[in-house]
């Protein structure tokens, strides 16, 4: 009977053999993922670390010509856009998400919603601008941050509904069945546990979102606008890095050349801080064990 | 305290597959009762009809009474107090996998907006002294996820949950099927113990164990109940055919 098991030496070789064939072709696949990336980075330090200093956080730009200047207006322009793009994404796509995933099963009203998403998806980001721009800006007759802000929410709620859609259905169905088997109402049970267990799939799709927009230009050029000075006032253009570093490149001034390299690092910088940030915020006190 | 529970011409269906067939049986109050017959026979859908856990499946219908106490089911309330007054443990132990022990136990009253602090503590201690798991993890109870623990204690965390709710019914379908032998005992062993306060249903396929913990058994195959008497006598003197060749292993 044991003879059975045994294997001669032949397939031994050929499994060793297809063994390292297999780690082989993961370890370049993964190589090939994350070279360009380093790739970017390290060239984006080669071209633009070298602009970087203290009046580069905390100056605004300065006319041409004139040597020194920072981007710290665009800095906190951009902050400003993806805090209310946040405000207004988040929870309209998790709510959406929600909808589409636990109550609006296969119902005509999901199918639509899930229709729309797809398409809002597609919609290339300088339409998106356009649209923006004649439903609120034209009617304000002014460039706002609000716009900009508005533009970026809408681009980020199809990848959040979609994203929450997908994390709640991968919840197993015998969590939920626990929940109802206690007496817990199907509204309770959905918020406190089958979007608690999906949160951190969620929270990863929140921060796709987030990445995804915070780099977006095309959408503000028509709605935040972009401004050389200081603004806080939601209801004035405002300047974002996307849109300092679109303009900077384009010049002919090599000053502004390098500005703008030196802006894309400090953006790159600044979206993989943030992202680290709430998942470091969002993991921290989980519990030994729990996946 | 256990409850009795009355099942009148009770008939349930998948779609427009008729699950179960006017089941008509009465549960004693505190004793455990046995349910067994082969894979698909309508157990699970029988003991889902004694919490409404079945109609919580869009295609799934039920007919007939259910009165547990003096409560009838299916007309004098919600689904979702009838679940606050009948515990369920499914098959598969399944804990909340992003809460603690300390919080899967107090999930039920939790959910249901209780918060005082000093009463969940004594009511989370009794409920995993109660299912004989307490001195296993009260080190960890707030560290440690309910996911970690192992299948066997899993499923006990389950009962803990359960029994938190204080129901006066316990639902227990194949509560054993997924663990080893020695879980499987710890498991039995339990449901002597609760007996005294609650009455419990648990569906079996082992014959053994419904021998062993139930004082009365219901033999149910394709959708119908074929017998259902004290556990000694279908063991050993069955009145039906049918049940004769279940229990001698002739098919099933
Ligand atoms: N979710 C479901 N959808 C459709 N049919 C089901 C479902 N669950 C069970 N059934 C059917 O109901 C019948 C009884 O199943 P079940 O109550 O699970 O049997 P048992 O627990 O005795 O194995 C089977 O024919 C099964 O195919
Ligand atoms: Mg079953």
């Amino acid at each position: 009977m044991s003879s059975r098991y045994k294997t001669g030496k032949a397939t031994q070789i050929w499994r060793s053999a297809t063994n390292h064939m297999a780690t082989g072709l993961a370890v370049l696949s993964t190589v090939l993922v994350v070279a360009p990336l380093i790739a970017i980075f390290v060239y984006l330090i080669y071209k633009g670390a070298s602009s970087l200093n203290l009046a580069f956080f905390i100056k605004t730009p300065r006319a041409v010509g004139e040597p020194g200047g920072g981007m710290a207006n665009a800095i906190v322009g951009s902050a400003l856009l993806l805090g209310i793009g946040s405000l207004i994404g988040v929870p309209i796509g998790i709510a959406s998400g929600v909808f589409l995933a636990e109550f609006g099963r296969g119902g005509k009203l999901a199918n639509a919603v899930r229709f729309t998403a797809d398409v809002l998806n597609g919609v290339p980001s300088i339409v998106m601008g356009i649209a923006i721009y004649s439903l609120i800006v034209l009617p304000q007759k002014h460039f706002s941050a609000l716009a900009g802000g508005v533009a970026l929410g809408i681009m980020m709620i199809p990848t959040i509904t979609r994203t929450t859609e997908e994390m709640l259905l991968m919840v197993p169905h015998s969590i939920r069945e626990a929940a109802l088997g206690l007496g817990v109402p199907n509204w309770r049970s959905v918020l406190s546990i089958t979007l608690k267990t999906a949160s951190p799939g969620i929270i990863t799709g929140c921060m796709l979102a987030f990445a995804r927009v915070a780099g977006e230009t095309a959408p503000l050029l028509f709605t935040a606008f972009g401004n050389q000075f200081w603004s806080a006032n939601l209801n004035e253009p405002i300047a974002a890095l996307p849109l300092q570093i679109y303009v900077y490149a384009i010049s002919p001034y090599d000053e502004w050349h390098r500005l703008a390299w030196a802006g894309s690092l400090v953006l790159i910088v600044l979206i993989v801080l943030s992202v680290s940030l709430v998942r470091f915020v969002t993991t921290r006190g989980v519990l030994k064990g729990a996946n | 305290m256990g409850v009795g529970i009355e099942v009148k011409d009770l008939n349930a269906w998948y779609g427009s597959n008729h699950t179960l067939q006017d089941i008509n049986l009465n549960i004693q109050p505190n004793e455990a009762t046995a349910l067994i017959g082969p894979s698909g026979c309508g157990k699970s859908t029988f003991v889902r009809c004694l919490n409404r856990m079945h109609e919580t499946n869009p295609i799934a219908k039920v007919t007939g009474s259910v009165r547990i106490g003096d409560l009838d089911i299916y007309n004098d309330a919600s689904p979702v107090e009838v679940r606050r007054r009948i515990g369920m443990v499914f098959q598969r132990p399944n804990p909340f996998p992003t809460m603690s022990i300390y919080d899967n136990v107090a999930s039920g009253l939790r959910l249901n907006g209780f918060r005082n602090r000093r009463v969940l503590d004594e009511v989370v201690e009794r409920s995993l002294k109660h299912a004989a798991l307490w001195d296993e993890v009260k080190d960890e109870l707030k560290k440690k996820s309910g996911a970690s623990l192992s299948g066997g204690q899993q499923q006990r965390l389950c009962i803990a949950r359960a029994l938190a709710v204080d129901p006066e019914v316990l639902l227990m379908d194949e509560p054993a099927s997924a663990l080893d032998p020695v879980s499987t005992a710890k498991i039995e062993d339990l449901i002597f113990q609760l007996k005294s306060q609650y009455t419990i249903i648990i569906v079996t396929h082992n014959m053994q164990q419904a021998a062993r913990v139930a004082e009365r058994t219901g033999f149910f195959l394709n959708g119908k109940l074929v017998e259902f008497d004290s556990t000694h006598k279908i063991f050993t003197n069955p009145r039906d055919k049918r049940t004769e060749d279940y229990i001698t292993g002739r098919f099933g």
